[in-house]
């Protein structure tokens, strides 16, 4: 099973890759996913996310490539927006396909403080009319840490 | 011929990308700020550390400021 990893350069509508990621996907129990969205609110006008080319994508294939090894699945998918968005706009979705629920659940969850914690991405916000770099918090961490007790 | 030197993230505010001669890191001056305790190098997409680091021609150094991504 190919699991379906992609950087996004523009807009992608979450719902529709949902219904073909279940569509293809019958024999699983359980069907997990996760959308990021940009926050709207404290006068966030815009997000920008910037990324390597040499180290994202094969950043997130890997990290695809533990969670396959780590839960049985049956679908594996990880989208991840590059570039300018405005709130509201989905940023990234994971969804994991499983015979039972508790893998999807789990795989959805790690693969997801990963990307938080752990992959190529650098982001920052327009905040009245300027933008500003986004460091990353104390909870990714903690978040990253949780997978290796 | 030289080597490429590209900043991301926070620090592409620094210095867009550079190139440099071919040769060992210590010996380059490099924008302040750009090398610290935080901030990790990838030579032609692998990291490295900064120590005894020598580039060759066509080689590009990518400096890595703490992720925020997700």
């Amino acid at each position: 099973m190919e699991p379906s990893v992609s950087l996004v350069p523009v807009p992608f509508d979450p719902a529709g890759a949902m219904a073909q990621f279940a569509a293809t996907r019958h024999q699983s129990g359980g069907v997990v996913s996760f959308l990021g969205q940009v926050r709207g609110g404290e006068d966030v006008e815009a997000l920008d996310l910037q990324h390597y080319a040499p180290l994202t994508l094969p950043g997130m294939r890997d990290l695809a490539g533990q969670a396959l090894a780590r839960w049985p699945l049956e679908g594996l998918l990880m989208w991840h927006r590059v570039g300018t968005m405005v709130p509201g706009e989905p940023i990234v979705l994971v969804a994991a396909a499983a015979r039972h629920r508790r893998d999807a659940f789990q795989a959805v969850d790690f693969v997801m403080d990963h990307l938080k914690s752990d992959s190529w991405f650098w982001k920052r916000e327009k905040r009245g009319g300027a933008w500003h770099w986004i460091e990353p918090r104390a909870q990714d961490h903690a978040d990253h840490a949780r997978w290796n007790a | 011929m030289a080597a490429r030197l590209v900043f991301l993230g926070r620090l592409a505010d620094v210095s867009g990308p550079l190139a440099v001669p071919a040769g060992p890191l210590a010996a380059l001056a490099l924008p302040k700020g750009v090398l610290g305790p935080r901030v990790r190098l990838a030579l032609n997409g692998v990291l490295v550390a900064a120590e005894g680091l020598v580039l060759a021609d066509g080689d590009e150094l990518a400096f890595l400021p703490p992720v925020s991504g997700g």
